[in-house]
């Protein structure tokens, strides 16, 4: 910035209150902490100062009221799902939902067998991004986010829908 | 060596609780379970035996050959251990409750219970302790099936086509 500092009167962008709308949005996406399992331990190391996600926007909230991406990370059984389900209904509109690892995404080693899990959380909340990985590197995770970035980037809020 | 000396006391103290055979078993105590209670109470209060750690309780479907409950006491005073096995019947599974003798016991029969459907007899609140609450049929019995659906959520696989 030190060629461009204190050289302007006024300064004016001007741009579409839509794209700023989504800009905003794709750069602070606050995450639920919503660890099930061993994923969560690398949600913790991404969440570290090694990998660090608040360098992306991201902070961790423990509440659905504060929160916009759940992440949901490790093995979803029965008696959690309908939980997920409803902290996903807490959570203020826009959300979003990442499956982190194979067992959120479709059951991981407990897909056949085990009669407690659920078969991948998108059979109770609608999931943006899955990352895949058992358990996922905190690299995958952070590729899983900006993914999602990217989407919340070219979603346009305000603009009429074409019918 | 504490083998021996717990068959003598049982003996002596509680005749006939004993299931006799004619090679007894070298590492475990197979017993009935009527005064089941008082036996264990005996454990635990005799000076010379003071088995004050009641360490796992576990559950055994042995199929046609009905269900076992697997008791492993420590001692903290003399440092020995033993392993008391008592069968119960699989048609009508029951048995006295040692709760109250070991705290411990509370959560360790409330599993066993969540698992096999063992009536543990004067537990004071015998409830499922992992599966939710409403939770049809015991998972580690050997006839179990698993139900078809929970809350809505179809509970076995439905991916099929990704074998």
């Amino acid at each position: 910035m030190g060629l461009l500092e204190e050289k302007f009167e006024d300064n004016i962008i001007v741009a579409s209150f839509d794209k700023i709308l989504s800009w905003a949005r794709s750069t602070s996406p606050w995450f639920f902490q919503f660890g099930l399992a061993c994923c969560a331990i690398e949600l913790m190391a991404t969440g570290a100062s090694r990998h660090d996600l608040s360098r992306i926007g991201m902070i961790p909230r423990s509440s659905p009221r504060q929160a916009d991406v759940m992440i949901v990370a490790g093995t979803v059984t029965m008696k959690m799902a309908l939980r997920i389900k409803k902290l996903y209904e807490q959570m203020a509109d826009p959300k979003y939902v990442i499956s982190m690892g194979s067992c959120a995404t479709s059951g991981g080693p407990y897909w056949q067998y085990g009669y407690h899990v659920l078969k991948g959380v998108d059979i109770v909340v609608p999931v943006d991004v899955y990352v895949p990985g058992c358990p996922p590197r905190p690299e995958s995770l952070i590729e899983g986010l900006i993914k999602l970035q990217e989407k919340i980037l070219n979603e346009r809020p305000l603009t009429k829908k074409a019918a | 060596m504490i083998h021996e000396q717990v068959l003598k006391c049982l003996r002596k103290k509680f005749p006939g609780s004993i299931v006799e055979t004619e090679e007894m078993p070298a590492d475990f105590i197979p017993i009935y379970q009527k005064n089941w209670a008082e036996i264990a109470a005996f454990l635990r209060d005799d000076p010379d035996l003071r088995f004050d750690s009641l360490q796992c309780i576990t559950g055994v479907d042995l199929g046609e050959e009905g269900m076992d409950v697997r008791y492993n006491f420590h001692s903290m005073t003399h440092l020995h251990k033993i392993e008391i096995r008592i069968s119960v019947d699989s048609e009508n599974p029951k048995i006295p409750s040692i709760e109250q003798i070991w705290r411990v016991g509370d959560w360790f029969e409330r599993e066993v219970y969540d698992m096999y459907g063992i009536i543990f007899d004067g537990h004071r609140d015998l409830r499922r302790i992992l599966l939710p609450d409403d939770w049809e049929g015991w998972p580690l019995r050997k006839d179990y099936e698993t139900q078809e659906t929970f809350h809505g959520i179809v509970v076995p696989k439905v991916k099929e086509e990704w074998e």
